[in-house]
């Protein structure tokens, strides 16, 4: 695949060179052997956890994405725990009070939600917040914070000012997805048999609400919920761009931009483990929720 | 022809047509952004893309407001080279359009062909084409089209790329896109395929591919329309987050992406107009044709439910 990419030598090198040191640069990257022992090469590296040297900033890429790895994760973290909580809380309301006019403001504020594509939510709320409100800052994440190799942003007043937006523009689609979601199930249960049941024993509203009926939604709550965290962490690259945030999705636009292809292998990779990881927590947790699954196999 | 308009009218599909506002409105919406966008030479006040009618000095010009220097009114206002905005939409429009019904129409292809393939054939062919599918359903479309555009503007000569960008946008799309397509195809197709008339084409000597085109395809087809409609809007926000990203329609033909990337570049210093009705235009364009979407997906099966 490296050789049909256009010529990274000629990208990383400056205006005083010679043929000689741009076949020497090619020697040393590996680009002159066949496609085949490249990939071998490639895979072995990646196995020994080598991914290779970023063609645009000349250094090994396992160091540029473990730099920029904690303002995605922390982003995505952030945006998940909203998406979550307040997704399934507005479900849950929703579902209950299917008639009220809070109901329906919410409803239609959802659609547009899903209809309006995520970098719009973001310029509309850079426009509100930080052009005509001014208060919250409208790119970067403010003061950072070193533990280790881990930076974090969480821990001082301008890093939390500063994920409010990028984090909301984030979790919006996913919220209204989730909400949506124990909105319908919810309702579906509501009207089920065990729950009039539960009415009839004269069980307070409350308890039939939470422990009887949300418990019964979870499982393609749980689904839906764990998938669309992939999501996150893929959308993560236009919310990153449009807030300038120096996170993994910002380093994909730009290795896209500038051919930088051991970036761009890596970046997939990564979301791929991603991807995976979240698919298996997913089945995991199913077991846990709902015991009856987890025999389904022995019978 | 009367008797098939007639038959249309009397339909259920345009009884709940006609009862119901939503999806009268957006259609209607569409309809017209659509006949706008064909019509932009037309509708289009000034020809934003000719330099020789371009003034510099109408950069910035408010809406409706008449310009200092040159006392030319904008409707929309002008952007920093002085182009006015309306047109800039109306052009515009026409590329997000194009894209997204080429990019549709691509995905739909690829996808009924290898649905039908898959669901005729069976076997190995099968299993590859649907795991390939299962792969590509684990991510999401937009990263997808994205690595193929990386790939297709690594290949493309440098020369090219500007001409091409608006090609490798459809393929890009459209490749991200035809899953979908594929899967319902073989599902239904499998299922047509067990009814009595495949039977009785076969016994009368049909080949399996006159069988597929001509008896199996047109009874997929309704549900191939209401993905695809569902798909464009997808194909719509999918090419403006593209563009808007600076991997998509390049600034020597902007898409509204493009323009709302441009625009985003003068909120700051005060120059609303410029990102402002350029999004409203696409959010105009993305909601009516999502809302279209999914009545045509509620009244042609109630039980797809959400995706």
């Amino acid at each position: 695949m490296f050789r049909f990419v256009g010529d990274p030598v000629e990208n990383m090198m400056g205006q005083e060179r010679t043929d000689a040191d741009i076949e020497l640069l090619r020697e040393k990257l590996g680009l002159n052997d066949p496609f085949f022992i490249q990939y071998k090469d490639f895979l072995i590296d990646a196995a020994h956890g080598d991914l290779g040297i970023s063609f645009r900033q000349g250094r090994p890429v396992v160091d540029v994405l473990i730099e920029r790895l904690p303002a995605t994760l922390e982003l995505a973290a952030v945006s998940a725990f909203l998406a979550i909580f307040l997704g399934v809380s507005l479900g849950v309301y929703t579902a209950i009070n299917p008639k009220g006019w809070f109901t329906n403001i919410i409803l239609t504020v959802s659609l547009i939600g899903v209809s309006l594509p995520t970098f719009l939510i973001g310029i509309l709320l850079i426009y509100l917040f930080a052009v005509e409100l001014g208060w919250l800052p409208s790119f970067g994440r403010g003061e950072v914070v070193e533990y280790g190799w881990w930076t974090t942003g969480l821990t001082s007043v301008s890093g939390i000012k500063a994920i409010i937006l990028p984090a909301l523009t984030l979790g919006l689609y996913q919220m209204t997805m989730i909400m949506r979601l124990v909105r319908s199930e919810m309702t579906e249960v509501l009207n089920s048999d065990f729950i009039r049941f539960a009415r009839s024993r004269g069980l307070p509203e409350g308890k039939i609400n939470f422990r009887h009926a949300l418990k019964n939604t979870l499982v393609p709550v749980i689904t839906v919920t764990g998938l669309q965290l992939g999501s996150i962490i893929a959308f993560a690259i236009i919310t990153e761009t449009v807030f300038q945030w120096p996170g993994l999705g910002l380093l994909f636009i730009d290795s896209v931009q500038f051919v930088d292809i051991p970036v761009m292998a890596s970046y997939l990779m990564f979301i791929s483990v991603m991807f995976v990881s979240i698919n298996l927590i997913v089945d995991l947790l199913y077991a846990v929720i709902d015991p009856r699954l987890s025999i389904s196999g022995t019978k | 022809m009367k008797k098939m308009i007639r038959e249309f009218i009397e339909s259920n599909f345009f009884y709940s047509f006609s009862r119901t506002p939503v999806a009268i409105g957006s259609f209607l919406t569409t309809t017209i952004l659509i006949l706008c966008a064909l019509a932009a030479p037309i509708l289009a006040p000034y020809s934003p893309y000719d330099p020789a009618t371009l003034n510099l000095m109408n950069g910035f010009s408010a809406p409706l407001a008449p310009n200092s220097f040159t006392g030319d009114v904008f409707v929309f206002g002008a952007d920093d080279q002085g182009r006015d905005i309306l047109s800039t939409i109306l052009f515009g429009m026409r590329i997000s359009l194009f894209v997204g019904f080429s990019a549709v129409l691509f995905a739909m292809i690829l996808g009924v062909t290898l649905g039908l393939v898959s669901a005729m054939v069976g076997g190995v062919v099968d299993a590859v084409i649907m795991r390939v599918a299962d792969v590509q359903l684990s991510f999401p479309s937009i990263l997808i089209a994205m690595l193929i555009f990386g790939i297709a503007k690594s290949i493309t000569p440098p020369e090219m790329r500007n001409q091409m960008a608006i090609w490798v946008l459809i393929i890009s799309i459209g490749l991200s896109d035809w899953v979908q397509f594929a899967r319902v195809v073989r599902g239904s197709a499998m299922v047509e395929l067990q009814k009595e008339y495949v039977e009785a084409a076969k016994l009368i000597g049909v080949s399996q591919f006159g069988i597929s085109l001509r008896h199996v395809f047109p009874n997929v087809l309704p549900s191939v329309l209401v993905i695809a409609t569902i798909s464009l809007a997808l194909a719509i926000i999918s090419e403006a987050t593209l563009s808007f990203l600076g991997v998509g329609a390049p600034p020597t033909q902007p898409s509204l992406g493009t323009l709302i990337r441009i625009g985003q570049g003068f909120l700051f210093s005060g120059e609303w107009w410029i990102i402002f009705f350029p999004s409203i235009a696409l959010l105009l364009l993305a909601l009516s044709v999502n809302l279209f979407g999914d009545w045509l997906r509620n009244t042609h099966n109630p039980n797809m439910g959400i995706k």
